[in-house]
């Protein structure tokens, strides 16, 4: 079965290049069999590699250890889920899920528009199956997962395997990387679109349309996927946070970052036909960064707590992308005439200029956290000291962008196209503007000092506040209209513009994350060895170690303390914080009791035993707010499929485009 | 030309500020990545930097004294106490022979008081496969000279 396994994703390399070679060639000499067979080619990489992936996860499934990948990442005991998960779990495993997606998209893009943009499909195909390519030759020759362990030419087998890391067998990080990787590879296709569309110079916003549903679904699982990442650390690392600044974080924040910005200045391009070499520097930048991000976690390229302990991957990653961006700056420059903006910026206080600023601030944001991530190679490749930057580092810099940023969410959206008017700034403004005001003063006199948690929560007010009053204005004309009830005519509203309105959504979700990410200025922790009958303050709470226990499972060894919680006399209920050491992988994991409250959680960790095992380690923190970021983040999903349904309203947007450039760009060139 | 002018102020302070930001939170928040090796070659001049200071927990030295925790970490035969002074709960992946590493200063004493520690994260963290006794098995077509 591993020769068959093998034999399929090594086929699958060799359609895969005959597929970008057949459809580019055929689009040049006009030959629509070529094109025809490029996109069966596209058919058979899924089919191949589908078989592929379905052999590794049946051994991974039926515990086959002669396969060296399913002895390093399953074991015997492990839950079928986790089994599964272990696809993903290890390098080979997910680079062959990467190549799985990469071919699953394709099909569907190549499927779906089969009869339509036969001129860029082509060159779209071409694109992708290239990146096929790259995936399927690291797949065969650099990290294949068909590998067998073997003495003396001999197949053997080891007796169990080494199962996957306790710390990723947990729900949220079975379902994390897949959301991830949607989104990373999602990109891909958005940039070809734009590649196919800028070489065969197509007239208009074409590859706009056909993938905004695309590019939002995409942005939506990069969204899902870091947050599902920082629910898992929250929940399982035991140290209370969710972000520290790490570079896998940052390698799949990285890509967001750039796709928000996308998705924001594509409005510019639809709408007013300008920011067009921006938007193809937008998503090509956003699409390298998702291989950047798949290679800083699968390749090692900078030092993380996450990444791969060897691996020459790197390079070839290094090499692609190096060929990848110097093709796509090539591309852009030469077809930079075809992409003359259609009008200019008019005014500072216009919706365009909100989104001009909109876009450098998340630009300058995404080089931030770039630059702070790659210094140490930039450092050592210039100074030879290899230079790290720290949390405190990046902090510094990304409060005050994110604090910007919350700013003109609030802002923008009521900005006028071309110019705003004092009077419609100060009908829109006031409210907000006076409540956010009056909220500041109030926690200033109840005594919070901390300034950016000042200026955080008072945008988070306006910015509610201008959100709901766009809401309230809309439905009540609607109602009054229609004679409905507000929360109908609020539906009604929503359907008849789901763009405008589930933005507006997602925004409420930005609020409510930063409500939650403010409540880090109040974090309180305490450590303590404690024993049987001690007890500990922190914040409101009271807390009494009821008793220590330890214990063993077949699989691990646990320490567990029960603590009584109680605030001013009142009991409130147990927490009961373990740990565990998995005997298999010889590893300690924290399982985390965690007392959640829309105001602060209280959040117990067993940090250990003391050296002559007599007391315990317990670890208690106050987390403020935390829960308004994961409640946030539902907001922020609800509102993007408020966005994928179908406005009931076609909007048409009066303004002029063009449909042809000069009579040497209106032939087709061969 | 006049409102031109204006964008290009508005954008000019805003990624001037962002620049003044990160130059300036650079000094403090900048860490040496360096081995334990190459922290006892540097001698006294490693006093006081801020370091990263990288090598792997010898076996059995990790300790808690108190709410503090002592280890030693060693690299190329050369060893280094680490206190840690931070107050976040050390990572799980702290064990014997981790690949840690601890970002702080060095003191005179030659006891090096971190803030941090990190531990290679499990969960991309390859190990190598531990195989039971009389089980050797060379991995032939991968090309490692031992799984």
């Amino acid at each position: 079965m591993e020769n068959l396994g093998s034999l399929a994703i090594l086929l699958a390399f060799c359609v895969a290049i005959y597929a970008a070679t057949a459809s580019v060639v055929g689009r040049i000499k006009r030959k629509p069999f070529l094109i025809v067979s490029a996109s069966r080619a596209i058919y058979s990489v899924w089919l191949l590699v589908a078989l592929a992936s379905g052999i590794l996860v049946y051994k991974l499934l039926t515990s086959d250890f002669s396969f060296s990948y399913v002895a390093e990442h399953s074991n015997k005991t492990m839950p079928i889920l986790y089994k599964f998960a272990a696809w993903w779990g290890g390098q080979e495993g997910s680079l062959l899920f990467w190549t799985f997606l990469l071919s699953t998209y394709t099909t569907v893009v190549v499927f779906t528009n089969r009869r339509r943009h036969r001129d860029m499909m082509p060159w779209v195909v071409g694109v992708l199956a290239t990146l096929e390519t790259f995936f399927l030759l690291l797949n065969n020759f650099i990290a294949n997962p068909f590998r067998m362990l073997a003495v003396d030419k001999l197949i053997t087998r080891v007796q169990d395997g080494q199962g996957l890391s306790p710390l990723l067998q947990y729900p949220a990080m079975a379902i994390h990387p897949p959301m991830l990787y949607l989104g990373y590879v999602g990109f891909s296709v958005p940039f070809a679109f734009a590649m196919g569309s800028l070489i065969t110079r197509q007239p208009g916003d074409a590859w706009i349309h056909t993938t905004r549903r695309w590019t939002l679904v995409t942005w939506l699982f990069q969204s899902t996927g870091v947050m599902l990442g920082m629910a898992w650390a929250y929940h399982v690392l035991g140290w209370g946070g969710y972000w520290m600044w790490d570079a896998v974080e940052n390698a799949s924040l990285l890509p967001w970052i750039a796709g928000t910005a996308f998705l924001h200045s594509v409005m510019m391009q639809e709408k007013k036909g300008m920011m067009k070499v921006w938007n193809m520097v937008l998503i090509s930048s956003t699409f390298f960064l998702c291989i950047l991000g798949t290679a800083m976690t699968r390749g090692g390229l900078v030092q993380s707590v996450h990444a791969f302990a060897r691996s020459d991957i790197g390079k070839y990653f290094v090499t692609f992308m190096a060929l990848g961006i110097a093709a796509t700056v090539y591309v852009i420059l030469d077809r930079l005439d075809y992409l003359k903006s259609e009008s200019e910026l008019e005014s500072v206080i216009s919706r365009e200029s909100s989104f001009l600023f909109n876009n450098l601030i998340l630009l300058a944001s995404c080089f931030a956290v770039l630059w702070g991530t790659l210094f140490p190679v930039v450092s050592e490749a210039v100074s030879g000291e290899k230079i790290a930057l720290d949390a405190a580092w990046f902090n510094r810099l990304m409060v005050p962008i994110g604090l910007f940023l919350l700013l003109l969410t609030g802002l923008g959206p009521l900005f006028a196209w071309r110019k705003t008017s004092v009077e419609s700034l100060r009908r829109n403004f006031q409210i907000p503007g006076i409540a956010s005001l009056v909220l500041v003063g109030g926690l200033f006199a109840l005594g919070i000092r901390h300034v950016y948690a000042l200026i955080s929560f008072g945008f988070c007010l306006f910015v509610a506040l201008t959100v709901i009053m766009e809401f309230y204005k809309g439905a009540i004309s609607i109602a009054a209209k229609n004679s409905m009830n507000l929360l109908r005519a609020m539906i009604e509203l929503t359907h008849r513009n789901t763009r405008r309105y589930g933005g507006y959504v997602v925004h409420m979700g930005i609020v409510l994350m930063f409500v939650g990410f403010s409540g880090q200025a109040f974090n309180k922790g305490d450590t303590r060895e404690v024993n049987v009958g001690d007890t500990m303050n922190i914040g409101v709470y009271h807390l009494k170690v009821a008793d220590i226990q330890m214990g063993d499972t077949p699989v691990y060894q646990w320490h567990r303390a029960t603590v009584e919680v109680s605030k001013n006399g009142a009991f409130l209920g147990t927490l009961e914080p373990e740990k565990r050491f998995y005997m298999a992988s010889k590893q300690g994991t924290s399982e985390v009791a965690v007392r959640v409250r829309l105001n602060e959680d209280l959040y117990l960790n067993f940090g250990g035993m003391s050296d002559d095992n007599q007391r315990a380690i317990l670890q208690a923190y106050i987390r403020p707010l935390v829960s308004w970021v994961w409640i946030g983040g539902l907001v922020l999903i609800f509102g993007t499929l408020v966005c994928l349904v179908p406005s009931k309203v076609k909007m048409q947007y009066a303004r002029t485009e063009v449909v042809g450039i000069t009579k040497s760009h209106a032939t087709i060139e061969n | 030309m006049k409102k031109y002018g204006k964008f290009a102020g508005l954008i000019t302070v805003v990624v001037g500020t962002m620049v003044w930001l990160g130059v300036t939170g650079g000094k403090q928040s900048q860490a040496y990545y360096k081995t334990v090796n190459e922290v006892h070659d540097m001698g006294n001049k490693a006093v006081g930097q801020r370091l990263r200071l990288e090598g792997n927990v010898a076996a059995g030295s990790i300790q808690h004294v108190g709410s503090q925790t002592e280890f030693v970490l060693e690299y190329q035969n050369t060893r280094m106490k680490v206190v840690y002074t931070g107050s976040d709960p050390l990572p799980d992946t702290l064990k014997d022979g981790a690949q840690a590493l601890a970002d702080g200063r060095l003191g005179p004493d030659q006891v090096f008081r971190a803030g941090s520690v990190q531990a290679k994260c499990a969960s991309k963290y390859e190990s190598k496969p531990e195989l039971s006794p009389g089980q050797p098995a060379p991995n032939i077509n991968s090309g490692k000279s031992s799984i």
